[in-house]
């Protein structure tokens, strides 16, 4: 919302300053966006007399001038065609900022001759467009008038954000009313005369709404003004309108944009010779059409609030009047209309046309509408004012609306909310200069010009913005004894430590969209884990993001697809955040997925193995020693070949605590790899931080510290088992020999090969025994060794090997 | 006895042994059980006691002075065999060290566990709630009223509606500020309620300023006494901790939110000189956050009656913070995942936020 000051002291006696007021708008909730306060840009430029204009010596295009400024005569080289000698012109000295060139002036030489300052044109001023000479002023202007002045910009320009609920500030007296109650000045009453009608006004008005709907247009008011006459409008109104962006267009539709900026009393003016019949106000049916006066058509729907005549749509009532009755140059006759119109139902509509008028910013908001009566008066004085002509009767259909509320208000209550003591003498006052009325025993009427009031709190608000917030005391909340208590969540606790972990481990943290593709979302498992149909967006930004991710690793694998393509590849990338199995609140459990591309590392001068290619057991390190960061118990998980079919069949596996599944981890699918244009090996993992148990605290103790007296031994052994045994069935099988002396199983070496049958494998294995009450004899050794051999025989079919 | 020979020979063999393997058969041949000197030794039984006396006396000399001078041989070549290990082991030590890959916290976690850091030290908890939320719990518990533009489908994401629900539960949303946790918590917690929340938001705006996606932090205290005085003590100190700014100038401004009333908004002080924006000083002010005094609506709808139970809530965009805190340009680039702007953005994961550390 623009306006002038000029324009505002309209509506406020006042002496306060361009800074005072600016300040206090802020204050009161009016934020002040931008002060545009030409006078003071300007004031360096300034009227001058071009006393000789003589042809450069050695430039033709140019001309040295002997200039009259007030300060003294000065040398200006000058380019301009028309200047010329006794010419009043506008002059900059030097060190004058230039807006329209960006540039500050320097006394310099140009082609030799002096010159110090510059006469500017208008379009350097940012004025106008034109650039055919300098700004040429009528003889009489003294020299030392300030340009700003002959321009009329010496009014400063304030842009304020108005808040939704303020609707009485959508104009400038409303504005104005705050800036009173401030104490910055009084607002200056709005006095109204009557006028009579000369004759009775046609067309008639009706209003045609059921029960339901009534609220839609409570109360039409319309005048039939004749024999005016539409023009331009006088230069101190549109001076107004063009100060704050406004095009004027016509006496009449100036008058409409004053009353809808000054009052917010938006208005509308028909041309009455234009209408066919008496004027229904009604709901729209859908198909009607308008051609309305933003040069647009429009196809109504149902329910939208129009003004009719017996022809059809006129226009939108509290939006945009139609081309079929505008008011044009040559109009004599003209129908006022001011009407109050619901404002849900003129935000829907111009929601759902897309149509933005100054109209409809005020109605959607809520004006005054008792306002509506005087202001039809006030618009009929002026408009005859300035156009002249007859005015008739005054067309009532419908009658104000209820728009003031009574609400009894405790004065102590605005302590215990704000915490700060305002007697009540004070309370009263605030509200009554807002134009409450407060009763002796504390009950407070609201004005009609603020639908935004609901209660106590809402005039609690009112004092306090008008006092200003710098009255409220400062207190600081404090926590309950010293020492703060940890604040996290169980759910944050293992995010936390799972980002630390992946990120001490190399792998960059990123944050993805929840959103993805369909076709993408489908093939990382939207259809097996996915309610896929409830996860769609009815409203997505694009195809690209319409399905909520049922898993991370596709956004992870398209990022590093993204960094592979500007050449930084082998990128390894973790997120931790939601996936989307369901909408219910339990079905979006919290994931830390991570993906290493390419080769682990860059190559190295150490070692060939350094740039290896990724493989599935870094992705089970990785996901394994989250899972022990997080506290979880990463030594009795089950791996099954399980993992969804997105990851490599044979190169994948689930991580299960009973059925639960805790884990997934592998290389992803190689065919899926090569839809999504990825050219690398990629691994990762993806692990439910919410099926980790909960950690059970039995208060701070750790359990004891074990330290055998005995050295631990260890034995080597080699199987020779078919290729398809897996390492953990050795593992199990050693273990269950003794759980208490065997306390650590590892393979150390696997071979295939020269000296192994096809279909067979060597497996060489490591095995810790750690001895409780004495150290073992040979012979004990023995016997355990023996009986690890046999199980192992046993239980995986393998043989040791001579 | 004169030995002057013999320990002229042996000397001679000690001095000439130039390897530790030579100097010990010189050690054997002279000082071993069979060793030249133990021979001579072994001569003394036969003698008189006198010659025995005087020519013992002699032999221990020599004998101490031959394994002395073994020693002192045996010292330089050992050295000399180090210098010569040494000087074979030397490596290039300007070769780079073995490649270790570093990750890095992205700064909108880093943002958030400065945030719980400080937070926790005001006594707040942290309290979560779902991204995919209903029009209850983000709407009308929150008195947006019906047909508030926020609810239109070009603001807020929509999906199906859940016909397993009653009422405005069905209606599916991705929740557009976490507000919807202060509803949820509310309802199933009594106050005294201190709480802040995190985590994604959701509005179907995309350009250059705005994302999909963004993270928000929100704030509620809830007691019998918490007044706009604490809304602005709590605020002002948050702010003042996160920016590192013990003088953080600070102003409140009336606003506007249906959720809150009275309502502020909250600017830092900022200068604007030469295109850059500095935190801190200057003449300018900068948005930072809404807040106000929760709305006796929104307490009438999680069941408190509001006029028992009052307090303040505030909201922030993370992102937003962050940006200011750490001076990163552009909201898009936090969901990129370009590798480069995470190694220079994202923070090393040894370094976790901590208010008593540096």
């Amino acid at each position: 919302m623009k306006f002038t000051i000029d324009w505002l002291k309209e509506y406020l006696e006042t002496t306060a300053t361009l800074n005072e007021i600016v300040t206090k708008l802020t204050e009161v909730g009016l934020e002040v966006e931008e002060v545009e306060d030409r006078a003071t840009l300007f004031a360096p430029f300034k009227v001058a007399e071009v006393l000789e204009a003589d042809p450069h010596p050695d430039a033709d295009r140019l001309k040295v001038c002997q200039v009259r400024t007030e300060d003294g005569v000065v040398q200006v080289v000058c380019g301009a065609p028309n200047a010329r000698k006794g010419m009043k012109a506008v002059f900059a000295p030097s060190g004058t900022y230039i807006p329209g060139l960006d540039v500050t002036l320097k006394k310099s030489k140009i082609r030799g001759q002096e010159s110090n300052g510059m006469m500017v044109s208008e379009r350097e001023m940012c004025l106008g467009e034109d650039h055919n000479g300098i700004i040429d002023l009528p003889e009489d202007i003294a020299i030392g008038t300030p340009l700003a002045e002959i321009y009329g910009l010496n009014d400063p320009v304030i842009e304020i954000n108005v808040t939704p609920n303020r609707p009485d500030c959508a104009g400038i007296r409303g504005i104005a009313r705050d800036l009173a109650a401030v104490g910055l000045g009084t607002l200056k009453p709005l006095p109204t005369q009557k006028i009579e009608g000369k004759f009775t006004s046609k067309p008639n008005v009706t209003l045609h709404f059921d029960d339901a709907n009534k609220e839609a247009c409570p109360l039409f008011m319309g005048r039939l003004i004749k024999g005016i006459k539409n023009g331009q409008s006088p230069e101190w109104l549109q001076q107004k309108l063009k100060a704050i962006g406004l095009r004027p267009i016509s006496t009449l539709v100036d008058i409409t944009n004053y009353f809808c900026i000054g009052l917010s009393r938006p208005l509308h003016v028909f041309d009455a010779d234009k209408f066919s019949g008496d004027i229904q106000i009604r709901l729209s049916k859908k198909g009607e059409t308008l051609d309305a006066l933003n040069d647009k058509s429009y196809t109504l729907e149902d329910g939208m609030i129009v003004v009719c005549d017996d022809s059809g749509v006129l226009g939108l009532g509290g939006i945009v009047g139609g081309t079929a009755t505008g008011c044009e140059e040559n109009t004599t006759n003209v129908y006022l209309e001011c009407a109050y119109f619901d404002p849900i139902k003129i935000a829907r509509t111009g929601r759902d046309l897309q149509i933005t008028s100054d109209a409809r910013y005020r109605f959607e908001r809520g004006i005054d509408p008792a306002f509506t009566v005087d202001a039809i008066e006030l618009a009929t004085q002026m408009i005859l004012d300035l156009c002249g002509g007859e005015a008739g009767t005054v067309i009532k259909a419908g009658d104000i609306p209820a728009c003031t509320k009574t609400y009894a208000y405790n004065p102590l209550k605005y302590k215990k909310l704000m915490g700060d003591d305002v007697e009540e003498n004070e309370q009263k006052r605030i509200l009554e200069s807002l134009g409450f009325t407060v009763s002796a025993e504390w009950t407070v009427t609201t004005p009609p010009w603020r639908p935004d009031i609901f209660g106590d709190v809402d005039l609690i608000e009112e004092i306090a913005r008008i006092r200003g917030y710098d009255a409220i005391p400062v207190i600081s909340v404090t926590k309950e004894g010293a020492v703060a208590k940890s604040a996290e969540t169980s759910r944050g606790e293992k995010a936390r430590k799972a980002r630390a972990y992946l990120a001490t481990a190399g792998l960059q943290e990123c944050v993805t969209w929840s959103f993805m593709a369909e076709d993408l979302a489908h093939k990382f498992g939207a259809n097996d884990r996915q309610q896929a149909a409830r996860l769609k967006l009815l409203n997505p930004i694009s195809s690209e993001l319409s399905q909520m991710r049922p898993s991370i690793l596709p956004n992870l694998i398209e990022a590093a697809c993204r960094n592979a393509d500007r050449g930084h590849a082998n990128a390894a990338l973790f997120e931790v955040g939601p996936v989307f199995f369901g909408a219910d609140i339990q079905e979006q459990p919290i994931v830390a997925c991570g993906i290493r591309t390419g080769e682990l590392n860059p190559k190295h001068w150490s070692s060939a193995e350094t740039s290896r290619s990724v493989d599935v057991y870094d992705a089970k390190a990785d996901v394994l020693r989250t899972i022990e960061a997080c506290g979880g118990p990463s030594g009795n998980l089950q791996v099954s070949r399980d993992a969804p079919h997105y990851y490599h069949p044979g190169r994948s596996g689930s991580l299960r605590l009973g059925t639960n599944v805790v884990a997934y981890f592998g290389e992803l699918h190689p065919a899926l790899l090569g839809d999504m244009k990825m050219s690398d090996a990629v691994v990762g993992f993806e692990l439910f931080l919410e099926n980790l148990p909960e950690q059970k605290k039995k208060g701070t103790a750790l359990s004891l510290v074990d330290l055998p007296q005995f050295q631990p031994i260890s034995r080597d052994f080699a199987f020779l088992a078919d290729s398809g045994v897996e390492a953990d069935s050795f593992v199990r099988a050693i273990t269950s020999v003794d759980r208490t002396l065997v306390t650590k199983v590892e393979i150390f070496d696997i071979y295939t090969g020269k000296g192994i049958d096809t279909g067979k494998k060597s497996v060489a294995i490591s095995v810790t025994l750690q001895p409780r009450d004495h150290t073992l004899t040979e012979a004990e050794i023995d016997g355990i060794s023996q009986k690890i051999i046999a199980v192992v025989e046993q239980k995986t079919g393998a043989s040791l090997r001579g | 006895m004169d030995t002057s020979a013999l320990k002229k020979e042996l000397v001679e063999l000690v001095e000439a042994a130039n390897d530790m393997a030579t100097l010990e058969t010189v050690r054997v041949t002279a000082l071993g059980k069979k060793g030249r000197i133990t021979d001579l030794m072994k001569t003394l039984g036969a003698m008189s006691p006198d010659d025995r006396k005087t020519a013992g006396a002699e032999l221990n000399l020599l004998k101490d002075e031959i394994a002395g001078l073994i020693d002192k041989q045996a010292f330089q070549l050992k050295s000399q065999e180090m210098d010569a290990r040494l000087a074979q082991e030397t490596l290039d030590v300007t070769l780079s060290t073995r490649p270790h890959r570093k990750g890095t916290i992205h700064p909108t976690s880093q943002t958030m566990e400065e945030l719980v850091t400080i937070f926790a030290d005001m006594g707040f908890s942290v309290a979560e709630g779902p991204d995919l939320e209903d029009d209850f719990h983000n709407f009308t518990a929150l008195n947006f009223p019906l047909g508030h533009p926020a609810r239109e489908m070009h603001d807020t994401f929509y999906l199906p509606n859940d016909e397993r629900k009653e009422g405005e539960a069905q209606k599916k949303l991705l929740r557009t500020h976490t507000s919807t946790v202060q509803i949820r918590y509310m309802l199933e917690k009594k106050p005294p309620i201190k709480i802040i929340c995190m985590g994604r938001v959701y509005r179907s705006d995309y350009d250059i300023t705005h994302t999909p996606v963004f993270h928000q932090m929100e704030g509620l205290v809830i007691d019998k006494a918490t007044h706009m005085g604490h809304l602005k003590g709590c605020l002002m100190d948050f702010v003042r901790s996160y920016f590192e700014i013990d003088d953080l100038p600070v102003r409140f401004r009336p606003s506007f939110f249906p959720f809150t009333e009275p309502s502020a908004e909250m600017d830092i002080g900022c200068s604007r000189k030469d295109g850059g924006l500095k935190i801190g000083s200057g003449d300018s002010w900068l948005e930072i956050l809404g807040c106000g005094m929760v709305h006796p609506n929104v307490i009438r709808n999680c069941g408190l009656d509001p006029e028992e139970y009052q307090g303040f809530a505030f909201g922030m965009g993370i992102e937003r913070i962050a940006m200011l805190k750490y001076g990163i340009p552009d909201l898009r680039t936090f969901f990129e995942s370009d590798t480069r702007w995470l190694s220079h953005y994202g923070f090393d994961p040894l370094n976790r936020p901590n208010r008593a550390t540096k």
